[in-house]
Order: C-alpha cells, then structure tokens, then sequence
C-alpha cells in the first residue's frame, strides 16, 4: 500500500490527472472513504487526465455518468444502491468487465463484485485540518511501483 | 382532451389523470420503506414500481365516470432515471397504448418538472427563468417557450437536494433531508454558523455545494454530535441559508443581466419553505412575478407528466411503440 497526502482539493485533482496516466483500458478503480473525503473530488483530476472535457459530477442519484471517449469512463456511485442484485440488474459488470476504465465510488458496498485486480483507493480526512486528505492506495506491486514514480 | 399520465423514474410510482389542464386524479405511491434505509433504495424501487402499478391505476379511476377507454393519450417518463424503475412504467405504458390503440407520448421528466407549474398557475406564460432543484438536479433554465430551453447555470457537483441529504445523514436527522432540515431549520437562527457560499472560477453562474457537505461534516466531528444536538434547529437553518443564498443570488443576477422579469421554482426543493419565502420577499423588492408548484407537484408526480403529454399531444409530438427508456437523458440533448 502506498500513503499520499494531499493539503488542498487542488492538489487532490493534480494526483488525479496524474494518476490518470497509469490506467489503461479494463482497469476497475474503487473509491472508499467517509463522505466529503473528496472522492468525486479525485474523479474529476482522473477524468481530466483521461481527456475528459466535460463537467463530472456526483451520480449519487443517477448511479453511472458514463462519459464517452476512448476508452469509455464508467463512474459509478453505491452510495444509495448498497444491493448486489440491484447492481447486477442495473448490468453492473458489463461495465466491470467491460473495455473501458471504470471508477467506483462506494465501492465497499460492493466488494464481492469487484475483480480480483481492482486498484482501491482509500480516502480519509485529516481531523486537524480541513483541506487535507489521505489517499491510500493498494494494487498490485507493478502497479504500485509506477504509483511511487509519480508521487516523488 | 383526456391524458393518462405514467411516472415511475425513481421512488415514486404514481399515476395521474388530466382533463384539459384540471387534475381529476393524481395517485403517489410513497415508498416510505426507503426512510427504513436511510436513501432511495433503487433495487426495491423497481420491484414496488411492479407491485404497485396497476393497483394505482385501479384507483385512479375509481368512483369517476371515465373509463380507460375515454383517454386521449398516454404519457409516461422515458428519463431521466433508473433504468429498472423506468422500464415499468414504460412497458405498462405501452402495453396500455397497443391494447386500447391509444397514442404513447414518451416525456422527459425534467420538462415534466418544469411544467407543472401550469397545473397551478393557468396565467402563467413563457418566457421565463426557472429554476430547477431536486435530488439530482440544480440547473436554471431559460424557457423561451413550451420545448425552447436555454441552460445558463448548473451545479458543477453534488444537486441541492443531495446537499440536504448528505447533511442530514452526517448530523443523523435521517431521511428524506430536506423536508426535516426545512422543519427543523424553521426556528433556527439563519446566521448562527457562516457555511461557505461557493464560487467558481470564472463561471459565476454555477454552483458547487461539495465543500458545503464538506463544512458540515468538519463541524460535526470538531464539535461532536452532543454540540450538534444541542444546536440543531439554528445548524439547519444556517445551513440551509447557505444553499438557498446561493441559489437566489445566482437566479437573480441572472434574470437581472437577461431582462426577465419572471421566475418560475421547479422540482422536489422547491417544496422547501424558506426556499419559497426568500424567492417571494426578492421577487416582490424587485418587481418580478413568481411563481412556484404546490407542494403535491414539487416532488415526483404523474400529473406534471401528464399535463407535459398534453402539451406534446397537441403538437402531434407522439412516441413510437419501441421508445427506449434513457437512463441518462439530459433537457436539452
């Protein structure tokens, strides 16, 4: 696992657009954290470095924004839905296991779906300070060394 | 002209029948198992959609002297919402349109939304500016006229009603988070906490309600939930003050800079009172005319669709029988 902190929602985006470039097509990425710990926060850096020009905002309520591009952005939300077969009707894993890159944010309320090689990122609060955030990342070791070049 | 109006995009199963623009019947099934679960719970969502269906439309035309046989046309919410919940509606829709060879009119239920302020207000006329806020949706609209829709400010982020939601749940008051906070807030204190009024960079029309969730939680946890209890009437209501701030001046500055003088409050928020009373108190110092549903035709309702139907159906906008349900579909694509 790798700990990185950010100070401020700026900096959050910034690892996100360079984290960006570390995916490729069929990755599955899961957001865990409390609420307001900046996980669309994160997306929007991560769509933003895959070339996404277009607002990204909360699918709370619509469950999947897809965003269309090469490859696809599937940004998913189990904040509301927490039931696996409610998932599996909506055709949850044909955007898991589909061809493009898929961004789960509540993705704990989901676990037993997800693909063995899911990328998880772990998102807490800083108590002391408002705008500062711990991303956690676990992954395989390839994935994580690449993850260690673009932190330092 | 008769229309059966269908909505079945989220929580609310619900069937309406509308004679010219006066409602005859407007049944919603509220889903009060959700507040068990402290959200919408979609899965269940389509299953009660299923379960519930006919048994409302049964009632709805009981102890009338119409008959299905007498409507004029069907319509029903094609989108936005989930799919699941959709499709019932859709296919019971069309399976109604093909046995009684009535026509189906597929409506957007953001339109639906917009338009039920002319089951209220038989005066009302375009153009205006309307602001819509719900659950997933913060966006002012300019309508030119009946399908003519300009978009000029959204939120960047989370919808206004899910910034009520998710604060309701940080500070444990439970669900649904408007209608409670709005109860709540009613003899709070506006000014007790200063909540952040978020600006974007460079495009001052649109909102971001994120970090307000964020400055709710921060203050919970700092001073805990015993000092939250304690003050919960003045923490709601200054929270609320800060999304609602955040609207009207947008909304204000906006049809300041357009000429407008009329301005039209849309969706389940708009249920919200100090919503209703701060746009009313602005509108008068200024001059402008508002004008907002009654609170059965804030929320999700059959009747906005129908009375959307009808505006289509005399336009001869009629759907085909093989319309698909669109989870994702936006007011203006």
């Amino acid at each position: 696992m790798i700990k990185f902190t950010t100070y401020n929602e700026q900096e959050t985006r910034e690892f996100g657009e360079k984290f960006a470039k570390l995916l490729i097509p069929g990755n599955v990425v899961a957001f865990v954290g409390d609420l307001a710990t900046g996980k669309t926060t994160l997306i929007k850096g991560i769509c933003k470095g895959l070339g996404i020009n277009r607002d990204v905002d909360s699918p709370t309520y619509t469950l999947i924004n897809e965003y269309s591009g090469t490859p696809a952005i599937y940004h998913m939300d189990c904040y509301r839905e927490h039931n696996i077969g409610g998932w599996l009707e909506i055709g949850i894993n044909d955007y898991l296991y589909g061809d493009g890159i898929s961004l789960v944010e509540w993705a704990d309320q989901i676990e037993e779906l997800l693909p063995k090689d899911t990328i998880k990122i772990n998102l807490e609060h800083e108590m002391s300070d408002i705008n500062c955030r711990f991303i956690n990342i676990s992954a395989s070791d390839n994935f994580l060394e690449k993850v260690r070049e673009i932190t330092n | 002209m008769i229309i059966l109006g269908i909505e079945s995009s989220c929580d609310e199963t619900s069937i309406a029948l509308l004679n010219n623009n006066k409602v005859i019947k407007n049944i919603v099934a509220s889903q009060i198992m959700h507040e068990e679960y402290g959200g919408v719970v979609p899965e269940f969502a389509s299953r009660e959609h299923m379960k519930n269906i006919q048994k409302i439309v049964d009632r709805t035309f009981e102890g009338i002297d119409i008959k299905l046989q007498d409507i004029d046309g069907i319509a029903v919410t094609y989108g936005p919402g989930l799919m699941g919940a959709l499709l019932v509606g859709l296919s019971y829709a069309k399976g109604l349109a093909y046995t009684l060879n009535k026509p189906l009119i597929g409506v957007n239920h953001i339109e639906g939304h917009i338009m039920a302020n002319f089951l209220d207000h038989e005066n009302l006329t375009f153009p205006f500016i309307c602001l819509l806020v719900s659950g997933g949706h913060t966006q002012i609209v300019y309508v030119k006229d009946f399908g003519k829709y300009e978009i000029l400010g959204r939120s960047i982020d989370d919808a206004a009603g899910e910034a009520f939601d998710k604060a309701a749940r940080i500070i444990n008051l439970g669900y649904p988070g408007g209608p409670l906070i709005d109860k709540m807030a009613r003899n709070g204190n506006v000014k007790f906490h200063s909540f952040p009024r978020a600006k974007i960079k460079n495009r001052p029309d649109d909102f971001s309600f994120s970090g307000l969730k964020t400055s709710i939680l921060y203050l919970s946890k700092q001073k805990g939930n015993n000092w939250i209890q304690e003050n919960l009437k003045d923490v709601c209501a200054s929270y609320q003050e800060a999304i609602i701030d955040v609207l009207q001046k947008r909304v204000f500055t906006i049809a300041k800079r357009r000429g407008v003088k009329k301005i039209v409050l849309a969706g389940g928020v708009a249920a919200n009172s100090r919503l209703r009373y701060v746009f009313t108190e602005i509108s008068k110092k200024n001059n402008s005319d508002i004008f907002f549903p009654s609170l059965e035709y804030c929320t999700d309702n059959a009747a906005m669709i129908a009375r959307t139907g009808l505006e289509l159906l005399k336009r001869n906008k009629i759907s085909s029988l093989n319309i698909s349900a669109v989870p994702n579909l936006r007011l203006i694509n």
